[in-house]
């Protein structure tokens, strides 16, 4: 296999705050000390890590820091991390709409890039000619457009609007137009920032679908972005974790979704424990163990502490949340019905799981208790911890549930073929 | 990491800091049909929803027309070197406008389009481009106008002549469009950080217009200013292309040689910072 894109200790820098007053006299500064006095950059030293929340010192942060990576020619890569934490900065390098502080990326083949769809659309326009001018936009000559323009029609869908000028288009119609070119060029690489979050779930399946053939079939590169586990964990084979500008682990895409997970749960520590230090849920073991991976295909028992001051008619609750954020499990209990109308001192709670039957992939489970009498302080939550579900996977389609089942066929019976007539 | 593939062919390396003197014309060109995707796309959104369409193109210079033989004819009673007033004015106006509008235009061409190129990379030279080659369309048109009224004037008796100089015509077009978008280009770049300098722009443009030889021939202009005016490179270009059609004008080989030269180096040094600006501009704009 042949490298299709190599990054190189790439960073990028931008300065936060108001450009404008002041910068003038900040620009000859760095011009007199690195054109000069042939030093370095000063304000690449003052620069700092990218946290979003933290307050910082200095005006200049590193959006990227020292990233590099390898990837092979036909790879679907899939990038994640929480907002700020440097992925679109690292598709707009890519895709060469700005250029890196320090670093080199190399890349053979042609790029697309889809950092948005409908770039450049002009609302006077007719759907016809915005399919010109965006295929073009895209890097597209002209012959190749007039090779495909039937298939983007029939692609996009919106066939009957196609000579209206795309103003008068709703944004359901207009996205599937955009993204209906973009799905037809014919690039070595492709680069695609969270785009499908617009349409509906029908055309958000078809170009999930699009880009599935695109990888595999065509065997191009693609890099995906998206805060839609669910959507990385079914096109792409490889996770980069960006974390404050730098990777945080680059693996196949199911243990990088879990770590991004396990890493996210730390978010919500204030929801941990109640205020009044009344209620308390500690760590969960699954099957006496702390390593969260399970079989699809047995049944399990999920383990938590759980430390109480005198707390009456508490409700329990066990939650399994798959990649989406749904609910997959919400199981409740009152203590009084477990025996305990009151509870007071420490416990183990202990949840038995018949088998399942969910389809492999990253699950989230938690507990929650809820106590009336002590008000809504009375409120407390387990860690969120990430499970493997292993098992067989189906070949076709991602179904919710993926149950072992028999298959049998008979000779219809002389009887029930005489109903069928 | 560098080993085997150190001598591998990469088709794009993208580093910090690109090579200073570079104009990218081979990427340029392999854009083209982008460059007249956009240039259908000013022309066709120029006119859709209005009655008249393209002859709105014929409004501006004709009223400009009127007005100018009005005000500085008739009132001020400034020299036309002898040629019917309306055709000296619209000579000078429409020659005037098309470099006008290429440097107001391409002015403002990252602040206007930072929309699209903060989203898609092409050669960021095919946007300016698109500009002065859409404004020629319109150019164009509004020659068609001077040609009528030339024609008009030509039955109805005007003194006034074509000259050999007709062939230079191309050539004029083409030094004003290179000026017009060496100049914006300069501008734009350097107004993507600092602001200031668009204020400039408009009245600049206009006030510049009086330092060429737009409202009165050359050869009416004081002695002592002559070598000021001349300084400015629209002057020659101005005074050629009204000797071409007209016959009347200032056309020699020093003052067009003067500013074919101020051009090709405006226009290198726009498309030079242009390209240095746009690396980064999507991050300051």
């Amino acid at each position: 296999m042949s490298i299709a894109i190599r990054v190189e200790a790439l960073s990028k820098m931008y300065q936060l705050g108001q450009i404008g007053t002041g910068t003038i006299s900040l620009d000859m500064e760095r011009w007199f000390v690195t054109r000069v006095l042939r030093k370095p950059d000063p304000f690449l030293k003052l620069a700092e890590a990218n946290h979003r929340a933290v307050k910082g010192d200095s005006s200049f942060v590193w959006s990227l820091k020292d990233v590099s990576f390898e990837i092979e020619k036909g790879e679907t890569v899939g990038i994640i991390g929480k907002n700020g934490a440097g992925k679109s900065t690292l598709l707009k390098l890519l895709s060469r709409v700005t250029s890196p502080t320090k670093g080199t990326i190399k890349l053979k083949g042609r790029v697309a890039s889809l950092l948005e769809v409908g770039t450049g659309f002009h609302p006077e326009l007719s759907g016809r000619e915005n399919i010109y001018l965006n295929g073009s936009i895209l890097g597209m000559r002209k012959k190749e457009i007039d090779q495909k323009l039937d298939e983007i029609i029939d692609f996009s869908g919106v066939e009957r609007y196609i000579d209206t000028p795309v103003k008068r288009f709703s944004s359901g119609m207009y996205v599937r137009l955009a993204f209906a070119v973009a799905a037809h060029l014919e690039s070595e690489i492709l680069i695609v920032d969270e785009v499908l979050a617009v349409g509906d779930a029908e055309f958000q399946k078809k170009c999930l679908g699009k880009m599935e053939e695109i990888g595999k079939r065509d065997g191009r590169t693609i890099l995906f972005v998206s805060h839609n586990m669910g959507a990385i964990l079914e096109l792409c084979k490889r996770g980069l974790l960006l974390e404050t500008g730098q990777i945080v682990r680059d693996s196949d895409v199911g243990t990088c979704v879990a770590s991004f997970l396990e890493r996210d749960k730390h978010r919500q520590p204030s929801e941990r424990s109640d205020k009044n230090g009344l209620l308390d849920l500690g760590r969960i073991s699954i099957n006496n163990e702390y390593s969260y991976q399970i079989d699809n295909s047995s049944p399990f028992e999920v383990t938590v502490h759980l430390a109480a001051k005198d707390i009456a008619n508490a409700t329990l609750f066990f939650i399994v949340e798959n990649a989406f954020g749904q609910s997959v499990v919400h199981k409740r209990v009152s203590s009084a019905e477990i025996g305990h109308s009151v509870i007071d001192g420490e416990f183990r709670l202990h949840v038995k799981i018949p088998t399942l039957w969910i389809s492999p992939g990253i699950y989230t489970m938690y507990f929650k208790t809820i106590a009336p009498a002590t008000g809504w302080s009375g409120r407390a939550f387990s860690e969120r911890i990430s499970v493997e579900v292993a098992g067989q996977a189906e070949a076709s389609g991602k179904a919710f549930m993926n149950p072992s089942v028999t298959w049998s066929m008979h000779p219809e019976e002389a009887k029930a073929k005489a109903l069928l007539v | 990491m560098k080993t085997i593939s150190e001598n591998e062919a990469w088709d794009l390396v993208i580093e910090g800091h690109g090579p200073l003197f570079d104009l990218k014309i081979s990427e340029v060109w392999s854009y083209r049909d982008l460059l007249l995707m956009f240039v259908k796309r000013d022309f066709v959104s120029f006119y859709k929803q209005t009655v008249f369409g393209p002859l709105w193109f014929f409004i501006q210079p004709l009223f400009t027309t009127i007005i100018f033989t009005f005000v500085f004819g008739n009132l001020a009673g400034l020299s036309t070197d002898g040629l019917p007033q309306p055709l000296f004015y619209m000579a000078g106006i429409t020659a005037w406008n098309y470099f006008a509008e290429c440097i107001t235009k391409t002015s403002t061409v990252f602040k206007d389009n930072s929309q699209i190129f903060g989203k898609v990379y092409f050669p960021r030279l095919i946007l300016p481009l698109s500009i002065v080659t859409s404004n020629l369309v319109r150019f164009g048109v509004q020659m068609l106008l001077f040609t009528g009224m030339m024609a008009y004037y030509a039955i109805a008796g005007g003194s006034f002549r074509i000259t050999w100089a007709i062939v230079l015509f191309p050539f004029l077009v083409l030094l004003m469009a290179c000026l017009g978008l060496g100049l914006g280009l300069m501008i734009t770049a350097l107004t993507t950080k600092y602001r200031d300098l668009s204020f400039l722009v408009t009245f600049g443009v206009q006030l510049l217009m009086y330092m060429t030889t737009v409202i009165y021939p050359l050869s009416a202009a004081p002695e002592r200013y002559k070598h000021l005016i001349q300084l400015n490179p629209m002057t020659g270009i101005i005074e050629a292309f009204r000797f071409a059609f007209l016959g009347q004008g200032t056309l020699t080989a020093t003052s067009l040689g003067y500013s074919g030269a101020v051009t090709l180096a405006i226009l290198i040094g726009g498309i030079l910072i242009f390209n240095k600006t746009e690396r980064n501009f999507v991050d300051t704009v």
